[in-house]
């Protein structure tokens, strides 16, 4: 018997081994990665300094003038920019259930500060042109294209606030068109960190902190590893910048990718490599956003109005995060935020302007998708929520107008009257307002892709396959994960079998030893009997 | 009683090999259905894919040799004295009752036995392994190293081979019981190790033989 348990003991022992060294677990150098590595740590070198050319050795008394020197040499590069998005504000494109459509800041609402329309003067700090005070901007203007937002490499450049996307009145023009060069992290993040009116708002994953962070934050943009810019990634062939944010944009294309430098199968483990079919790389390498500073989470504007003597405040939260504002309401933020995750397939869907609410909450932008669409695959999402204002008898958003230089120009964040807002900012939108407002829930769906986490950080495994409710992806429904899914009457109707069969063997052995004691107690007697017979 | 060569040793080696991979292919494969938690889902997921390789090509052996052997013919379903030894375990051995039928080594299976191993070869075991491998190939990488995914559907997959192994595990618990029922609790395990069993040469033998 000892000799029995030992052989299938080293039997079983040996499937072990073989099973272990069959298994290729350990890590081999990557060359692909190394490659990449080695691309782009060799960063760019402009072939002309701008500080040494005569046309720049001058006084610009407007910024326009910089713009019209650019174009003396640069000659057709204005009009690249004139027909890219950051200038338009908007892209024409065709929409699921929509048809062919434009959307952009001109049309489309979101749940932060609202919309642009009827608020020019201040959100055009963010466009790249100068001099945007109404709806009635000259697009076709070459003179107005603001170069040195994006190509100024002395950090002097700043647009004014509430100056209709004109550079601050104290910024050397000179010294700024000597040191134009390719764009660096903080060109596009002067406005794509401080969207919504503060660094973090909006994206959760683009950020101050991008400037100079560690790898554990982001391994591509970190000062102590690749220290990649933004346009590495986002490169801007003829200005169109590659790259979709889904807040505004609306189609498959053009997209930046993972793939595009890392490829469709960069892991040595395929098991992981195929996973790519349905989950995004962003799913497993972005285990948490805002890993430095917080993001907004919710902003309630039915809050908003609330005065102190009269006087508009502001409240802040023990981690020094706003609470409430009156001019904005109230909001909540969070920092190491778990994303949720969603099926996506690239296309999206906007509220416009003048959009009938079909839903509530009403979710500000679509993102398209579904297990079943070859194209979809699960990414990461920050949900921002809140409350806004909407016309409860045409059951539309509104778009209020909010800022204004002084009171008594219907602006609420002056006024602190949504009536004579709403009317003012509906009027210039061209749509009707009923005279009823209330508050609507709203939803918008952010895609997470920046804020890269080292490999050994990345979500494991078992943080999806798991049955617990705390499952990365406990709530998204409509197929099979193993781990996390199974059939609960093949489970039942399977335990029932296994621990029947169990216990069935249990009483049968019972019986046996019970029957052969007795059976030994009547051979012992029959033997001693036997053995006692010959004396 | 006589000393009987009843396992070759490649049947010996394939029997245990196979058992110890089923074993660690339910223990492993549990894990991944979530049924608990020991190695963690990762090792879990791919030890079971590694062991089921090691299976797969034990099987193709073992069918390879069930063929030129002709040991296949072991596993001829026969309903005679089916039910006598279905009885004899059900009764009959608590009656201290002989078993109804002689192990020979032509014909080592009791009629219970071919028709449970045979349910195992050919029901229990394709089930399993072959929806085990279509789970596997659900997903492929393409020669453009474009990850494809197959139509069937997964849920149908995992449902057979979740069953296939609910049902492998309860002919373990079975079969395991069961071959404590040879003349001493221990000496079919023993003869399954060695090759050698004790078996009893009387003149019924040669009647036996011709059953099949
Ligand atoms: C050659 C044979 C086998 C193959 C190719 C195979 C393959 C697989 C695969 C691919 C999975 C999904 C997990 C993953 O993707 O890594 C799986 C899951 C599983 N396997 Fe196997 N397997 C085999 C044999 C077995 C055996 C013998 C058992 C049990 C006795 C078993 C029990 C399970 C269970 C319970 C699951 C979880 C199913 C679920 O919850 O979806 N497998 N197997």
């Amino acid at each position: 018997m000892k000799k029995t348990i030992t052989v299938i003991i080293l039997l079983s022992i040996a499937v072990l081994v073989l099973i272990n060294i069959l298994n290729t677990e350990e890590e081999y150098y990557n060359l692909k990665l190394e490659e990449l590595k080695q691309e782009y740590a060799i960063k760019p070198v402009s072939s002309i300094n701008h500080s040494l050319l005569p046309e720049l050795q001058r006084e610009f008394s407007t910024p326009q003038e910089v713009t019209e020197t650019c174009i003396s040499c640069h000659t057709e590069r204005h009009k690249e920019v004139m027909n890219s998005a950051h200038w338009n504000w908007e892209r024409v494109s065709y929409v699921e259930g929509r048809g062919v459509a434009a959307a952009g800041k001109k049309n489309v609402l979101n749940n932060f500060c609202l919309g642009a329309q009827s608020n020019e003067l201040s959100c055009a700090k963010c466009h790249i042109g100068y001099g945007m005070t109404n709806d009635h901007y000259d697009f076709n203007n070459a003179r107005n294209v603001d170069c040195m937002v994006c190509h100024d490499n002395s950090d002097l450049y700043l647009k004014g606030s509430a100056s209709a996307g004109y550079p601050d009145r104290t910024v050397n023009l000179t010294l700024v068109a000597q040191s134009v060069g390719t764009p660096e992290k903080i060109n596009c993040g002067s406005c794509h960190f401080y969207s919504g009116g503060g660094n973090n708002v909006k994206h959760g994953d683009l950020e101050v902190a991008l400037l100079a962070c560690d790898r554990d934050v982001d391994v591509h943009m970190a000062a102590n590893g690749m220290d990649m810019s933004c346009v590495a990634c986002h490169t801007g062939e003829n200005h169109q910048l590659k790259g979709r944010l889904y807040s505004v944009s609306s189609t498959n294309t053009n997209r930046a990718t993972c793939e595009q430098c890392h490829t469709a199968t960069p892991h040595f483990d395929d098991i992981l490599n195929r996973h790519n079919a349905k989950v995004s790389c962003q799913a497993c390498h972005i285990p948490e956003y805002a890993k430095v500073n917080p993001t907004k989470m919710s902003w309630y504007w039915s809050d908003a109005g609330k005065l102190r003597d009269g006087e508009p405040y502001e409240e802040f939260s023990s981690d020094s995060t706003q609470e409430y504002m009156s001019i904005k309401g109230t909001f909540t933020w969070a920092k190491n935020v778990k994303p949720d995750y969603m099926w996506f397939n690239g296309t999206a869907d906007h509220y416009l302007l003048g959009d009938t609410i079909k839903s509530v909450p009403v979710q500000m932008n679509t993102l398209f998708g579904s297990h079943n669409d070859r194209d979809s695959k699960i990414i990461p999402v920050k949900i921002h929520r809140g409350d806004q204002i909407y016309d409860k008898k045409y059951n539309t958003l509104i778009q209020p107008k909010l800022f204004a230089e002084s009171k008594g120009d219907s602006a609420y964040w002056k006024d602190f009257d949504w009536e004579t807002a709403v009317a003012a900012g509906m009027e210039r939108v061209g749509l009707p307002y009923s005279g009823e407002y209330g508050f609507v829930k709203t939803e918008m769906y952010w895609p997470v892709n920046h804020m890269v986490a080292p490999k050994e950080k990345a979500v494991s495994c078992a943080e999806c396959h798991t049955r617990s409710d705390e499952g990365r992806l406990a709530s998204l429904a409509g197929f099979y994960l193993p781990g996390r899914d199974y059939n609960k009457p093949l489970d039942f109707f399977g335990s029932f079998l296994f621990f029947g069969a169990l216990i069935a063997v249990f009483i049968h052995a019972a019986f046996r030893v019970i029957i052969s004691l007795r059976r030994k107690e009547y051979d012992a007697n029959v033997i001693d009997y036997e053995n006692n017979k010959p004396e | 009683m006589k000393r009987v060569y009843v396992y070759k040793g490649f049947e010996r080696f394939w029997h245990w090999t196979q058992a110890s991979l089923i074993i660690f292919l339910a223990f492993t494969g549990f894990e991944v259905h979530g049924t608990f938690h020991v190695l963690g889902f990762e090792h879990a997921a791919r030890f079971h894919r590694v062991a089921s390789w090691m299976l797969i090509s034990l099987i193709i052996f073992a069918i390879f040799w069930h063929v030129v052997t002709g040991e296949w013919r072991q596993y001829i379903p026969t309903t005679k004295k089916l039910l006598a030894q279905i009885r004899f375990y059900s009764i009959g051995m608590f009656k201290g009752e002989k078993h109804p039928t002689k192990k020979t080594e032509v014909k080592k299976l009791n009629p219970l036995q071919r028709l449970v191993y045979l349910g195992f070869k050919l029901v229990l075991v394709p089930v399993t392994v072959i929806s085990g491998i279509i789970y596997m190939f659900h997903k492929t990488i393409d020669r453009n190293d474009i990850v494809m995914v197959s139509d069937f559907s997964l849920e149908t997959v995992a449902f057979w081979h979740t069953l296939g192994a609910f049902l492998l595990m309860v002919f373990l618990v079975v079969h395991v019981y069961m071959t404590t029922t040879g003349h001493t609790p221990t000496s079919n395990i023993q003869a399954m190790i060695t090759g050698y069993e004790d078996l009893e040469d009387d003149a019924e033998e040669s009647e036996q033989q011709e059953v099949s």
